[in-house]
This record gives structure tokens, sequence and C-alpha cells, in this order.
């Protein structure tokens, strides 16, 4: 290699590390200061474990991360049901159906968020509808099942669909069919639709602000108030959003190691 | 009599139904709260109002050039990362690419707060509302816009490059006639997705703009509290700019989905 093929590809090199310190500059900060006796970044203090304790006592700061974990898993999970189905439906009806049903259903992936929930608050309010538990599942549903069918679809149209002719003429059920042939070819694109749906779900502000019941808090809503609240209250329960953060960030991290272990450990059995 | 027999077209029903509840029936909510006054009488004055209130008319320019100015910056920073994973000859660039796309998967309220205490630590917060609106923006949209140019790279077919320098092209040429246009779909997905939260999450503005920073999504937040519809009209406007971007940029692709989901 000449020097000047060297030196692009130590410039690239460099080019992507300063964006990749970038992005991770503010959470790696955060993750530092978590761990430091401190309130106020840029004081420095002891090493100490108090912000990640706040967190598991004050019952305020746990019931937010219950709800934001149980509702993500209940919407994930409607959805993908929903989504998968309505996929399956979808890809065996005539075109135009076809084509009409996708068409609605990409609505709220391309739409601004604050217009699907703004949309929905006025319609439950129209129909009377207060905000409760359902609205708030409902709302989640709406953003998360689209992203589930469009997973699915993909998964449906590489599938081979004379193995499911084949188990009719063996004398199974449709239904039998459905589950024991066609579901388990498409199962790779449910799980990714169920993964996708549960982040969604978990990152979701607007929508969640809009259809909640009144109380009701998740990371997103309880993080964003007590920011703009800022009195001195709540410098203390910032610092425990240092913690959180953190372990987040440690979780997302020894998943998406795993997964790819366990990823990897499969094709080399399949070898 | 026989039992109706199981059609697997039947499993669209639920779904059909849901969407004509609650995305088709809340879009015509919009739409009627929107063309008419408090008393539901047909009426186009929110329209007017509107566009005749000079204060809104002024923060509309600037939440459009925050969402321009985002918008390119992220295309500057996104596109170079792009291009240079997908042509690299790396093996585990995967890795690299899982990393871009990794913070996405932490709350974007918890990592707007990180930057919050990143700017709070420099000195920064409620120096520079606007810059540090547009910083916290392109940071939280950034992977929108790596992904689906490095996706719809990753498809070029490398035997293209290589009859364009057998042909006597240089670096420049391939990129100029390979890699841009074939990726032009890949960036304008990029682009929306990246635009149109950079006008309407005001989640961004508020916590890094010291709630000095207004932008269109913030008028709906405001309307849903007064005037119902004001709001509608603002969301319906909202809704025609999607539509209409989105026909201009052909459709969008799913094979583009970000998130990471199909990495």
């Amino acid at each position: 290699m000449n020097k000047k093929a060297l030196a692009i590809k130590c410039c690239k090199a460099i080019f992507i590390g300063i964006v990749l310190l970038l992005l991770y500059a503010p959470i790696l900060l955060l993750a530092v200061y978590s761990f430091v006796s401190t309130d106020h970044i840029g004081l420095w203090g002891s090493f100490t474990f108090a912000h990640y304790a706040k967190l598991f006592k004050e019952p305020e700061i746990l019931g937010m991360i219950g709800n934001t974990l149980w509702l993500a898993v209940v919407a994930a999970l409607l959805s993908t049901v929903l989504g998968t189905a309505g996929a399956i439906g979808m890809f065996y009806s005539k075109k135009r159906v076809k084509a009409l049903v996708h068409g609605v259903s990409q609505i709220p992936v391309i739409n601004a968020e604050i217009v699907t929930a703004l949309s929905l608050a006025v319609t439950f309010v129209s129909v009377k509808l207060e905000s409760s538990l359902f609205t708030l599942i409902i709302g989640h549903m709406v953003i998360c099942t689209p992203f589930v069918v469009l997973s699915v679809m993909p998964k449906l149209k590489q599938m081979d669909n004379s193995l499911y002719e084949a188990a009719l003429d063996l004398g199974a059920s449709p239904a039998k069919a459905l589950f024991k042939v066609v579901l388990p070819q498409i199962i790779p694109g449910v799980i990714s639709g169920f993964m996708l749906a549960i982040t969604l779900s978990l990152d979701d502000y607007i929508v969640t602000f809009y259809t909640r019941p009144e109380g009701f808090e998740t990371i997103s809503t309880y993080v964003f108030n007590a920011t703009l609240r800022g009195n001195a209250h709540t410098a203390e329960t910032l610092s425990s959003f240092w913690a959180l953060t953190t372990i987040i960030f440690v979780v997302i991290v020894a998943f998406v190691v795993l997964s790819n272990l366990g990823g990897r450990r499969k094709k080399e059995a399949k070898k | 009599m026989k039992a109706p027999r199981f059609s697997r077209k039947t499993l669209c029903i639920p779904y059909a139904v849901f969407l004509l509840f609650f995305v088709i029936a809340p879009m015509l909510i919009i739409l009627a709260y929107a063309f008419t006054d408090r008393e539901m009488h047909f009426s186009v004055m929110n329209f007017v109002r509107f566009f005749s209130d000079p204060s809104k008319l002024s923060t509309i320019v600037y939440s459009i050039v925050i969402a321009l100015i985002t918008t390119v910056v992220c295309l500057l920073i996104a596109f170079p990362v792009a291009y240079i994973l997908a042509r690299s000859k790396m093996k585990k660039k995967f890795v690299i690419v899982m990393l871009f796309v990794l913070p996405m998967w932490i709350n974007f309220v918890l990592r707007i707060n990180a930057i919050r205490e990143l700017f709070n630590w420099i000195g920064i917060l409620g120096q520079a509302n606007y810059f540090n609106t547009v910083f916290g923006m392109v940071y939280d949209f950034l992977p929108f816009m790596i992904l689906p140019p490095y996706t719809t790279m990753l498809k070029i077919d490398d035997s293209l490059y290589e009859a364009c320098s057998d042909l006597g092209g240089n670096g420049f040429t391939s990129f100029a006639r390979i890699t841009l246009p074939l990726s032009k779909p890949g960036i304008l997905s990029g682009v929306t997705m990246v635009f149109l939260p950079s006008m309407t999450n005001y989640v961004v503005s508020d916590m890094l703009g010291n709630s000095k920073v207004t932008i269109i999504g913030k008028f709906i937040y405001e309307y849903f509290e007064s005037d119902w519809h004001m709001g509608s009209m603002v969301a319906l406007i909202l809704l025609i700019v999607v539509f209409v971007s989105t026909l201009l940029s052909g459709g969008f692709k799913s094979e583009e989905n970000v998130r990471g989901a199909n990495l």
C-alpha cells in the first residue's frame, strides 16, 4: 500500500472515530458521574453507589420505570399479534385490498408523531372516552403495529407457498397449517417486529403524553418534567437519571453482544 | 350446513378495523375540527388566522430554518460515514454500524438529558439556545440519516466501480456517477426522517433551548390546551406537508426501515 492510500485510510478512521466519540461523549460523561458523590457534573467527589441506590429507594422513580417496562411489553405483544395476523391476511388478500390496507398502515409510519397523538386525543374526547390505560395502549399500538407489519411482510414474500398447499393436501386444517407451516417460516420477521415495537414504545414521549391517564408517568414523561421543573428538589432526582442512563446503556450493550454471540453460534452449528 | 371455510384473508379484518377506528377516523376528525369554528360551523378562519399572525409566521420560518440546518448538518456528517462504511472491506464493519445505532436504543429523553448535562457542564445551557437545539437534534436524529444511505450503498454492485475505473474514471467520477445517483433513495428517506421530527419534536427544543425556542410542533401542544380547531389546522397542514414530501421522494421503502432491526 502506498503512502497516499494509507493517509486516506487514516483520515477515514479518524473521521469515524470523532463522530462516534461525539455520539458517546454525553453518555460516557453520565456513566462516569453516576459513580461520583455529587449532584452537579463538574464537581468532583468520592466513589459512590448512592445514585444507584436512589433509583431503587424512590417509589416514584421505581414506579415510572415499571410503568415504562410493562407498557412496552403489553403494547408490543398486542401489536405483534395484530400486526402479524394483519400482514398474513393482507398477503393473501386481493391486490386492491392489500394496497389499501398497506397504504393506510403506512400513515402512522410517515406521519409526524405529534399529528398522530393529537388526532388520537381529539378522537378519544369526541367519543367521550376518558384517558385511561386503554387509550394509552391503543396509542402505543397505533405507532408500533405498522412497524410489525413492515417487518413481517418481507418474510411472507420470501416464504415457500407450496408448503402450505402441501399441508392442506396432507389433511391439515387451514388453521393448523397456518400455525405449523406459515408461522415458523415468518417467525424471524415476527421477532424483529416485536423488538422494534418494544423500542418504539420505550422511546415514546409524545403519544404517551396525549393519551395517558392522569398521573401515569413513564421514563420519558417523568424525565422531561423533572428536567424542566428545575427546582432544588430535583437536583437529586436528576443525578439518579445518570445512574438510570448508565444501567440502560449497559443492558443494551449486553443484549447486543449476547444476541450476536448467540446468532454466531447458531450459524456455526448450521455449518 | 357446513361451517364457512376458514380463510387466511379474514386475519386481515381485525387490523383493518383497528386502522379504520384509530388511524382513518382520527384523521377525518382532525379534518372536521380544522374547518369548523367553536360552534362547529364550517369556517376557513382557522386557516386564515394561522397565516395572518406575524408572530406565528416568524416562528414557522425559524422552525423550518432549524429543521433545514439540522438536516444539512446530519447529511454532511452521516453521508461520509455511510459511504466510508459501505465501501469498507473491513470484515467486522457491522460492529461499527451497530455502534452508530446503539445509542438510539437508550430512551431519547434520557439521551437529550445527557446532552443537557454536558451543556450545563460546559456552561452553554441557556446561553446559545438555537445552537443547543440544533446540536441536540443532530445528535438525536443522526442514526436515521446513516442507516438508509448505508443500506442502499451496500446494494451497489462492486462491478460498477470496477467498470468505472477500467473506463478511466477516477475516485471522484465513480462517486459522482455511481454512488450518489444510486444512493439517492436512501438519502431521500433519511432526509424525510430527519426533517420532519426537527420541525415537530418539541421535547428537544424545550429541554435544550431553555424553552425559548418554539418549533411548529409546539404550536399543537399549546393549542391542545386552548383551541382544538386551530390545533387541528396546524396538524392538517403538517399532514399535507408529509404526504407531499412522501410523494415527491417516491414513497417509503420498508427495507430502509431504520433502528437497525434488520441488521
